[in-house]
């Protein structure tokens, strides 16, 4: 068809130049057709791949970040057998919708709330809704199972008749709760992610100080994550130059023993530091049965944050040599003895020759690292006790016990965009381009 | 060979050895003196030990036996950075992470030079090797040649007074490395400078050098000018590795003063300059060159031994014609000519004799 050949297109205007092949078609559609069809059989190759990343990784993030502002558990009931969704809660969101914020709770609203707490108790989804406020007023579930298991008895006046099956009913916190429950949409749960509600009148507060714990949760789990981060470059970057600079036979056996970790399960790594850290385990024996330490005074070492920065030094380092490794690897020594014979002293060589040609290696290690560290679940759930649990503990609990998993999701998705922050600083800063992995 | 200390040398090698596994020695009992302001090359095959005599002079690697002088001080225990040697390495060992400006200035910040100070030696420098334009380029964007420039200046900018280079031309094709070669020389010599060059070329260490030391199995072969190198080796080795070289093997079947008769191996005898062979009867390698070979007899002395050879293969190659010949069972002999007007273009088949001046023809260890 195309012989490749290319002129250039006669009498053409000064400013555009179109250049075309011999038997004169444009030669940029000569170009795309040519190369069609081995753009479609790439294509093909790759769709299996694309296919999977999209169904297995892109799809569940954006059901949690979908998750993370939506929630219908107090307006729609599904019935698990027949998938029917049946709307609740009808009344009382449509008292909602025509009395702004701060109206006076009165009669009409609960005889809207008595109306349906007669369809809760036909529907039997009291639970369900009354699990949505939980989520932000301990005891409402029951309040809802009470009250609908009540509900063909109560009679006008509403008000009076609700109180009188439960005081609770009072709260206008709990009105409040239930005001933004009756939308599906409601960015409660990234207020509750960051320590934050809404009052009576809608305006956004902190919490009760004593109920202060996600804020915390993330600064500790920065902070630990940056110091693990720290200590595992400490630790890789003389054992990464060591490999890096030993010839081939020795550093392929030693890189072995880096690799080796990876080849263990993560739970034996952990449960065998717990053996090693426990206050008597193997460290502690040793150190009182030299003498070092009393009986007495045993150093706790696990189930506290030093467990967990001690443990994920551990698991993380490989991460941190591997980059480390391939950044060093091809310095050609000749740029250190270069330096030395031009005067400088190994320390100085290594200063502002040897560690600047590192740093490509150091961000993508220290990138790596931070990343997953700060994502870290089963070894802080291990040995970190109390103290040493890090944000995704939480959000495992909130999948798992609390099964508040739009708070969760919320949890997870502030982690998500810390860390999309994060890459995009490093990308300023330093360069993505100069990420080298290995 | 070079004689022992001696105490006017700026550079000098005592009894050096030099064994990486404690096995085998690389460099064997080095002796080596070299005169302020001398360009000296160390040439050798790959293994030669002439690298390792290089790092060791640097101070990368240490003399497992001897002593190296600089200046007449041992400089054994003294580190690479307080030498002040300046060392063009074959990679160039540019620092990527910095400008040619900064590469320059780098071995001038650590010896706490003042800021005008050293741009001013910088440019200088720079100008030295015409790379002024280029000062704020980094090395990535440069090519071979002008990377192998900027090494230079950086290697002299602090004004040493003993420069190493190692292979530095190695990387670079025929064209630059000729360009280059002259620049070294002319830089080396203007300045004053004593250079110590390793390399493998040997034509490189014919042009450039004032002396050159082959090396062989950890030892200098021959230490020599270049133009007593090519015409006088010292044995079958040098002979073998600088140019190009005929031989013919045979036996010594007398020496009388400087002309010995050797009988070869199919029986013809022909005259040679013994060089070291030193009693009738010993083996010996015959080595002439291949532009020392004559076939017009007009042009051969009288009584001049000839042999008979056969013409193999007549290659055309511009400035001159290689005519391949078989002469006394070795059927790589080589004869060069000029590719002048009266010239005889020799066919193959062709029957011929062939001579030469009995002291171009050196009677070398078999």
């Amino acid at each position: 068809m195309t012989d490749g050949l290319a002129n250039q297109g006669a009498s053409n205007s000064p400013g555009e130049l179109l250049l075309t092949t011999v038997d004169g078609k444009p030669l940029k559609q000569a170009l795309i057709h040519a190369q069609s069809r081995a753009k479609r059989r790439a294509f093909f190759l790759v769709m299996p791949l694309l296919l999977f990343i999209l169904i297995t990784f892109v799809a569940p993030i954006a059901q949690m970040l979908h998750r993370s502002v939506h929630n219908d558990g107090f307006i729609v009931t599904e019935d698990f057998g027949t998938g029917e969704r049946t709307p609740i809660m009808v009344n009382l969101t449509q008292w909602f919708d025509e009395n702004p914020p701060g109206s006076e709770i009165d009669e009409s609203a609960y005889a809207a709330l008595a109306a349906d707490m007669v369809v809760l108790k036909e529907e039997r989804a009291a639970g369900q809704a009354g699990t949505r406020i939980n989520y932000e007023i301990s005891g409402s579930r029951s309040l809802f199972t009470k009250t609908a298991r009540n509900a063909d008895k109560l009679a006008p006046p509403y008000k009076e008749a609700i109180i009188g099956v439960d005081p609770d009913w009072d709260n206008p916190e709990l009105w409040t709760v239930m005001r933004s429950a009756s939308s599906a949409y409601t960015a409660t749960f990234y207020l509750a992610a960051i320590d934050m509600t809404r009052d009576a009148n809608g305006n956004i507060e902190m919490v009760n100080e004593n109920r202060q714990v996600y804020v915390k949760l993330f600064q500790r789990t920065l902070i630990l994550s940056l110091v693990i981060t720290f200590l595992t470059f400490l630790l890789a970057y003389p054992v990464a130059h060591l490999l890096a600079t030993l010839p081939l036979r020795y550093s392929n056996l030693l890189m072995i023993l880096v690799l080796l970790p990876f080849w263990t399960s993560l739970l034996v790594r952990t449960t065998s530091w717990m053996i090693l850290l426990q206050s008597q385990g193997v460290i502690n024996d040793a150190m009182v049965g030299l003498g070092v330490l009393d009986d007495e005074n045993r150093i706790q070492m696990m189930y506290n944050q030093a467990g967990t920065v001690i443990a994920m030094t551990h698991i993380l380092l490989p991460f941190m040599i591997l980059p480390l490794y391939s950044v060093m690897r091809p310095i050609n020594p000749s740029y250190v003895r270069a330096a030395r014979s031009l005067g400088a002293t190994s320390w100085t060589a290594f200063r502002r020759i040897y560690f600047p040609q590192t740093v490509p290696g150091i961000g993508a290690g220290a990138l790596l690292v931070f990343i997953l560290a700060v994502g870290y679940y089963i070894t802080p759930a291990l040995v970190g006790g109390a103290d040493g649990q890090l944000i995704s503990n939480l959000i495992a609990f909130h999948m798992q016990k609390s099964l508040n998993w739009s708070l969760a999701a919320a949890l997870a998705a502030l982690l998500l965009g810390g860390i999309l922050i994060l890459y995009w600083l490093y990308d300023r800063l330093i360069g993505i381009d100069n990420l080298k992995l290995g | 060979m070079a004689g022992s200390s001696a105490n006017d040398a700026f550079v000098a090698f005592e009894r050096v050895q030099k064994s990486y596994d404690g096995e085998t020695l690389v460099v064997k009992d080095l002796n080596l003196t070299m005169p302020k302001g001398e360009f000296l090359t160390m040439l050798g095959p790959s293994g030669s030990g002439k690298t390792t005599c290089l790092m060791m002079l640097a101070g990368f690697e240490t003399a497992t036996h001897g002593e190296i002088l600089l200046d007449g001080k041992p400089i054994n225990n003294i580190p690479p950075h307080k030498r002040g040697i300046g060392m063009v390495f074959q990679n160039y060992a540019l620092f990527p992470h910095m400008t040619v400006a900064e590469n320059l200035s780098f071995p001038l910040e650590v010896r706490k030079i003042g800021k005008s100070e050293r741009e001013e030696k910088v440019r200088r420098a720079l100008d030295m090797v015409q790379m002024g334009k280029f000062e704020s380029r980094r090395p990535a964007q440069l090519s071979g040649g002008q990377q192998q420039r900027i090494a230079l200046a950086r290697a002299l900018v602090f004004e040493p007074e003993l420069v190493l280079m190692d292979e530095p031309l190695g990387a670079l094709d025929k064209q630059l490395r000729e360009t280059l070669q002259f620049e070294i020389t002319r830089l080396a010599h203007d300045l004053g400078i004593t250079t110590v060059y390793v390399t493998h070329d040997q034509t490189e260490a014919l042009t450039m050098s004032d002396r050159v030391a082959v090396f062989d199995d950890g030892r200098i072969q021959q230490l020599a000018p270049p133009d007593v190198l090519y015409e006088q080796p010292q044995n079958s080795f040098v002979a073998q590795f600088i140019g190009e070289n005929n031989t013919l093997e045979g036996v010594v079947q007398e020496i009388k003063g400087d002309i010995c008769t050797v009988k070869l191996d199919d029986g013809e005898v022909i005259d040679a300059k013994p060089v070291n062979v030193s009693k009738p009867g010993e083996r010996t390698r015959v080595s002439i060159r291949p532009e020392r070979v004559e076939f017009n007899k007009d042009r051969l002395q009288p009584g001049a031994h000839t042999l008979k050879a056969e013409v193999m293969e007549f290659i055309y190659m511009g400035d001159i014609f290689r005519t391949r010949l078989r002469v006394a069972g070795n059927d790589e002999f080589v004869v060069k000519t000029r590719n002048a007007p009266d010239q005889v273009r020799l066919k193959p088949g062709q029957h011929i004799d062939i001579g030469w001046l009995p002291q171009d023809c050196r009677a070398l260890d078999a």
